[in-house]
């Protein structure tokens, strides 16, 4: 190595150092910009809107007026009607993330334990292949299946199990399973393949059975999965709507519903932006706090 | 019961692991391990020594019962392994990434084996901290994995292997990822880690160096079969086959026929005498490591009992601690080494030269 001479040293300009981070902080900006602009026009303008709407209040006919600021509407979020409907809703999510846990865990891990690669590839579009087809389209498709000449209901009588499960609670928790089911499998699938396989002959090694293995190595390492599947399927079970309006009955109106009538036939926006703002800041709330604990790993 | 059976089973065998017709197939075409016959000494340093995907891994993982035997059988002090879960033997793995469970501190990966056997409370503490100590990582106990270095992971790894005092140790690579300096430093130690906790300890590598430093014997592998098993100085000094003599450490390759007992007559005219067992007229390939070999200026009175060789030097290539010379002897080019002491004679490309040998140096190969 040579030294360079006092005088050959080449001086670092601040300034130029300065603006050539700026440069690289513009271009950052400019490739990003659609996207902001997208984002701010379509999701967080009309989102302040629904929040300043659940101020608001109604004229003699039922249309809003951005005047005479007030609290009503959310005081009403704690009526008895309106806090039963929610208590549904929250039922109905945590137990359908549970139960496409339950089916998705096994799942995904059957998939991601497969050695051969085009083998995974293809069980993977397989999962994904209903997302070809319109979701309100393969939601009818549950209601001819539940109907009362339906094959479903038809095996259901034919062997004594069931009757037919159109327009009930059970309906809408197969539609709701049906629905959410491939977005708790692709997170799951994810992340157990990504765990490394010698730290569980590491850990049948320590004289830990295959169940130890797995409660203490295996399902530890895929919690980022499960976090990311529950947050996907939780989120839209709580404010499923096309689902219980298509496969649900009278008394399955859940969360969702309810905020679509508001604004619909009860013309009531005030109290349907109350509602929702409630819901984002309930979920907001709960995700960050569900993140929080899936650790740095997610 | 337990402790009674062990005794009986330590007295009716000294080998701490005992491997008879092992093979191992993967699907109907692949033979990663290739009817292997080993015995392993209670106490041992036993090194298995090859290249990569020559199933040396694949055997210690038979051992460990990460996978199981195609044909033959695993004894471990006597008693028949089969199909054994990994969970029921009595051994433990130092792994090649160390396979630190990343979501649990030094501690509970170092408990980890105690606990799953039923170990609990003061018992584990105890342990634990002499375990962590053993391996010189005192005060590290509440680090996550991810904070240590590669030297530290690789200490954590020993020590959550050594604390359920194993009757056999096994390490795949347990060095590997480690650079020059830490890994010759970490052998050494390795080694006083045996000497002091007494157990049998089977290490698989492909660093010939560093089975040659460690092993007190060193079984070499390639394409699934075992080639040969011996002490360090046998494998280096007679290899058994062209493989061994290639693999570990350098050597040359002259080919020559037998043509008396003892005396082999090489391609380029030169009559030598060597180390052989076949006999007259069978053709043979003359092993000679580079630092048997001394050059001389052609005039040279070479003793009676050793052998010479006339060359031109062809290459001469600075190593620093040596000097080599590539001298073509006519046929081959054949390699020397030649220690860069002060004083010592330097030869330069073209210069006539005679290279003399003790003919116990060179072995004849067959194969």
């Amino acid at each position: 190595m040579t030294q360079l001479a006092e005088h050959e040293r080449v001086e670092v300009n601040p300034e130029l150092e300065e603006r050539a981070e700026k440069d690289k902080a513009r271009r950052g900006l400019l490739t990003a910009l659609p996207a902001y602009v997208y984002l701010i026009a379509f999701f967080a303008i009309p989102l302040v809107l629904v929040f300043v709407f659940s101020f608001a209040s109604r004229s003699r006919t039922g249309t809003p007026v951005l005047a005479d600021w007030n609290l009503d509407s959310w005081a009403r979020l704690f009526d008895p009607l309106v806090a039963g409907l929610a208590w549904r809703s929250l039922w109905l999510a945590v137990v359908n993330t549970l139960l496409c846990l339950l089916i998705g865990y096994p799942f995904a891990y059957w998939i991601a334990t497969r050695r051969a690669g085009t083998t995974r590839n293809l069980l993977l579009i397989l999962v994904l292949i209903p997302f070809w087809s319109n979701f309100l389209v393969r939601t009818y498709a549950w209601r001819t299946l539940l109907d009362v000449d339906g094959f479903v209901t038809q095996f259901g009588e034919a062997t004594g199990l069931w009757g037919q499960l159109l327009f009930s609670l059970p309906a809408v928790f197969i539609g709701l399973l049906y629905g959410y089911l491939p977005f708790m499998v692709l997170p799951l699938y994810a992340a157990i393949e990504r765990i490394d396989w010698s730290l569980v002959d590491a850990a049948r090694d320590l004289y830990a059975t295959g169940g130890d293995a797995f409660r203490k190595v295996t399902l530890p390492l895929s919690r980022p999965g499960i976090v990311a599947g529950s947050i996907l399927v939780f989120i839209p079970s709580l404010g499923a709507y096309v689902t219980p309006d298509i496969l649900g009955g009278p008394n399955t109106t859940l969360i969702g519903e309810y905020i679509v009538t508001q604004f619909g036939a009860a013309r009531n926006w005030p109290f349907g932006a109350a509602l929702s703002s409630a819901i984002l800041i309930v979920m907001l709330i709960a995700t960050i706090y569900y993140f929080r604990s899936g650790g740095r790993t997610l | 019961m337990r402790c009674g059976f062990w005794y009986v089973a330590r007295l009716m065998s000294a080998s701490a692991v005992t491997l008879s017709n092992v093979t191992k197939r993967f699907g109907e075409e692949v033979v990663a391990v290739d009817d292997i016959d080993l015995e392993i000494g209670d106490g041992e340093f036993f090194s298995l020594l090859g290249p990569s995907g020559c199933g040396k891994t694949t055997t210690l993982r038979m051992i460990a019962g990460l996978e199981f035997p195609t044909e033959g059988s695993i004894k471990i002090f006597g008693e028949e392994m089969g199909i054994r879960p990994p969970n029921k033997r009595p051994v433990n793995t130092v792994f090649q990434s160390y396979a630190l469970f990343p979501h649990m501190s030094v501690f509970d990966n170092v408990a980890f084996g105690l606990r799953m056997s039923g170990i609990e409370g003061s018992e584990v503490d105890r342990r634990v901290s002499e375990s962590i100590d053993l391996v010189q990582l005192s005060g590290m106990a509440k680090r996550s994995p991810r904070q240590l270095s590669g030297g530290q992971q690789q200490r954590v790894a020993l020590a959550r292997a050594l604390v359920n005092r194993p009757k056999v140790l096994l390490l795949d690579e347990p060095l590997g990822a480690l650079d020059l300096k830490l890994r010759q430093a970490m052998q050494l130690e390795l080694k006083d880690i045996q000497k002091e906790v007494g157990i049998t300890f089977v290490y698989v590598t492909h660093d010939q160096q560093e089975a040659l430093t460690m092993s007190d014997r060193i079984g070499v592998m390639s394409h699934g079969r075992l080639l040969q098993v011996g002490p360090s100085e046998e494998i280096y000094e007679s290899p058994a086959n062209r493989f061994v003599a290639d693999f570990i450490g350098e050597t040359n390759f002259i080919e020559g026929q037998v043509t008396a007992p003892g005396e082999v007559k090489l391609t380029n005219g030169a009559l030598v005498k060597a180390r052989t067992h076949s006999e007259p007229g069978s053709a043979v390939t003359l092993t000679l490591r580079p630092e048997k070999l001394n050059v001389n200026s052609p005039g040279t009175d070479i003793p009676a009992d050793r052998c010479s060789l006339r060359g031109k030097v062809h290459r001469r290539i600075y190593y620093g601690d040596a000097l080599y010379y590539e001298v073509d002897i006519g046929t081959v080019l054949v390699d020397v080494m030649v220690e860069n002491r002060p004083g010592v004679l330097r030869w330069s490309e073209g210069d006539e030269v005679l290279l003399d040998f003790h003919p116990e140096a060179a072995e004849a190969l067959t194969e």
